[in-house]
């Protein structure tokens, strides 16, 4: 018996006869959206699959990568993405909702190895905004369009009552071309593999945080929001054998890894000294009890690559912009589970989990 | 962070356990009391490592674990009222009361709001006077100086609209439940280093002299567990009863004064329920008579709520050393981070939840990794 049957496949699950003792009933929070859905984590995969999944289903959405690819002719594929962009606050130390609602677009249509090319935009005001706050929004991504080379050529405006949003909310929808000799996607992860991340890890979650003022934590980390289709592209110059690309984003690079190795069938392997953190970053995430391997980022890309070409695509990433700290953290290994793993520094073995729900800082 | 990655230097570690492995000739019971103690040994594998003479059980250090239903149900029915911002170290919101918690109480409106310390909390009660801003004061030993200090700022500043729910629970009295228990296994014990940082270690003297069982106060990095559990196999293997301090950068034997006076000026002892386990004597604190005013279950009229945890629970069990998480039938099946059976799989700091995030891994060589 495993959970999935117990609590997927019915509406009611059944108990198990136990023998000795067992716990109180749970609380599923089936019922009601809480802030867990949108973590990017666990709940969230779990809302797609019971909520969303049944009645949208398609090959095109089944295959869960960051992008939906679709074929419009024998050689032309486009991939198609959106994201809503709810981020508080709207300016924060390396960023702002405007350059997020860009990046964030541009960088899931890249992970699919496509040129993306244009990009539509829907806000949702509140009434009384500030005109002088959306107009800086939209001049930040106006600054992020003309360096990711797109350009935005659709958009839509609603206004809600006072109270009924925070500010603003964007929408973005990208478009762009995957060349026809590009197969990048989730399940193509393969034993042998290197994986690399361009960078740091978990600097956008806690330049947003400590920009919130709730935790009482003040930092120098800035946000690494950054449109990565150049450097998407300098890595797909010197290699063929790109296998999976994806931006750890929210759920961090734990969950991504994670469904990477779901999507590929595979284990992932990755050794935690050559995880690069910045010490500030560690430093909050000791403070606050977060574990910086679910920590959000906004400019980082994890590259799966064959081992053939892994010092080549690294030369190219650090040559790129946003690709000056890449690093291999790990490689690909045939397993029939599906799990990441990590070699701790004084040489344990620890499983690497998806993000359950929200990040919660520890009591002491 | 330098400072810390002396505490997790892979040298320093190989060398403290070939010493526990040259040490440990005979089979010994350890419970580490904290549950960061529990996360750190899961988290760095330490169970892996140690040699099989050492079973490592785990304690009821686990503030979120073991503060009780029925407070859990009374922080509930306050939240849920309109006139209330309701603030809490974060780890409480997922933990259920008997029918909701406070992330179902945020997802039908009430203002609930993570806070980091008490303090923040008195804050948002000054800058929302229209407004009764509760705070759940849990804890151990550790936070009860930041809770008791919030009392004693609210007072100062003539806050009316301040009041916190208080359950405290201390580490001595959960040790004398466990030594005194006919089924107890355990042997020695690790202190739990942040507590014994407010409140020194005299207490665990007459403990140990007892019931004749060594205390070792510990931290909370890989190799302040290693220099603990070291230090504690000596002691077994020589019969030497005393306690002694692996975690000397902080502790010493009479504590923080400072700290201990704040939470001597607003709270007293008090009989406490823990969850689980149930009713010890004289085992937490509640507020003095005249700090009674910042009572929040007096301020709401919650007093009354008394559910009844299940009888069924392995959670108790587990709180106390005589099962572990993985010796339960739900473990992993029913019972997961997202779907909680029991407080021990909710908390960042639960041993239940410990085992589910990094235990079960085949061990892996290093990985070869060249970056030139």
């Amino acid at each position: 018996m495993n959970t999935k049957d117990l609590f997927e496949n019915k509406s009611d699950p059944i108990l198990p006869t136990m023998e000795g003792s067992v716990c109180p009933v749970p609380l599923s929070h089936k019922e009601r959206i809480v802030l867990g859905h949108g973590s990017g984590g666990k709940m969230s995969q779990d809302l797609i699959a019971h909520s969303f999944l049944p009645q949208l289903d398609n090959p095109i959405l089944r295959a869960g990568n960051d992008a939906g690819i679709v074929n419009i002719n024998p050689t032309t594929n486009l991939a198609i993405s959106t994201d809503s962009h709810v981020v508080w606050p709207l300016f924060f130390p390396g960023g702002d909702i405007g350059r997020l609602a860009v990046c964030g677009t541009v960088n899931d249509v890249s992970m699919m190895g496509a040129q993306p090319l244009y990009l539509t935009a829907g806000f949702i005001l509140e009434e009384g905004l500030e005109l002088e706050i959306l107009e800086r929004v939209v001049k930040s991504m106006q600054i992020a369009a003309q360096e990711a080379g797109i350009h935005i050529v659709a958009g839509d405006t609603k206004v809600v009552q006072k109270g009924k949003a925070d500010g603003v909310y964007i929408n973005t929808s990208g478009f762009g071309l995957i060349p026809h000799n590009i197969r990048i996607s989730g399940d193509q992860a393969r034993p042998g593999d290197k994986v690399i991340i361009s960078g740091t890890i978990g600097d956008h979650g806690i330049a947003v945080l400590a920009a919130r003022g709730e935790l009482g934590i003040e930092t120098q980390v800035t946000s690494d929001i950054a449109p990565l289709n150049h450097l998407v592209a300098a890595i797909l110059a010197v290699s063929n054998q790109i296998h999976v690309l994806r931006d750890p984003t929210r759920g961090g690079l734990a969950t991504t890894l994670n469904e990477i190795a779901n999507q590929s069938e595979v284990c992932i392997c990755i050794e935690e000294k050559a995880i690069p953190i910045r010490p500030a970053v560690r430093a909050a995430c000791e403070m606050l009890g977060f574990d910086p391997l679910f920590v959000a980022n906004e400019g980082k890309l994890v590259a799966i690559v064959h081992p053939g070409d892994a010092n080549q695509v690294i030369q190219a990433m650090r040559n790129a912009p946003y690709g000056s700290e890449a690093v291999i953290i790990g490689e690909v290994q045939a397993s029939p589970e599906r799990r990441v793993l990590m070699h701790n520094a004084i040489g344990s073995t620890r499983i690497v989990d998806i993000l359950s729900g929200e990040m919660l800082p520890r009591i002491c | 962070m330098k400072y810390l990655d002396d505490f997790r230097d892979a040298k320093l570690a190989q060398g403290l356990l070939a010493e526990i492995h040259q040490t440990a000739k005979n089979h010994w019971v350890i419970m580490e009391i904290c549950g960061g103690q529990t996360h750190a040994i899961m988290r760095y594998g330490l169970d892996q490592l140690l040699p099989s003479e050492i079973e490592l059980v785990h304690g009821p250090g686990c503030p979120v674990c073991v503060t009780s239903l029925e407070l859990i149900d009374k922080a509930l029915a306050i939240a849920s009222n309109p006139d209330v911002i309701f603030t809490s170290y974060g780890d409480m919101l997922r933990v259920p009361g008997s029918q909701h918690d406070l992330f179902s109480i945020r997802a039908t409106g009430g203002d609930v709001r993570v806070v980091y310390s008490p303090l923040d909390a008195v804050q948002i009660a000054r800058q929302n006077p229209d407004k009764q801003v509760v705070f759940f004061a849990i804890g151990f030993e550790t936070t009860a100086p930041a809770n008791a200090m919030s009392v004693v700022q609210a007072k100062a500043l003539g806050l009316n609209n301040y009041s916190v729910l208080v359950s405290h629970v201390r580490v001595p009295p959960a040790i004398h439940t466990i030594l005194s228990s006919p089924a107890n296994r355990v042997q020695g014990f690790l202190a739990a280093g942040h507590v014994c940082t407010v409140m020194g270690f005299w207490e665990y003297e007459p403990i140990t002299q007892k019931y004749a069982v060594p205390i070792v106060v510990t931290g909370f990095e890989p190799i302040d567990i290693l220099q603990g559990v070291l230090k504690t196999v000596r002691l077994l293997e020589t019969g030497e009863v005393k306690v002694d301090n692996a975690y000397t950068r902080l502790v010493t034997r009479n504590g923080n004064l400072p700290a201990q006076n704040v939470i001597n000026k607003v709270f007293m002892d008090a009989d406490q329920k823990w969850r689980g386990i149930g009713m010890i004597p004289a085992s937490g604190w509640r507020l003095r008579p005249e700090f009674e005013h910042f009572d929040a279950e007096q301020r709401f009229h919650v007093e009354d709520i008394k559910p009844e945890e299940s009888p069924l629970c392995i959670a108790g069990l587990i709180l106390q050393g005589l099962k572990k998480p993985s010796e339960c039938p739900a473990f992993r099946i029913l019972c997961t981070p997202e779907k909680p059976l029991g407080a021990t799989m909710v908390s960042s700091e639960g041993a239940c939840a410990a085992y589910y995030r990094y235990t079960g891994a085949p061990s892996i060589p290093a990985i070869a990794i060249s970056n030139e």
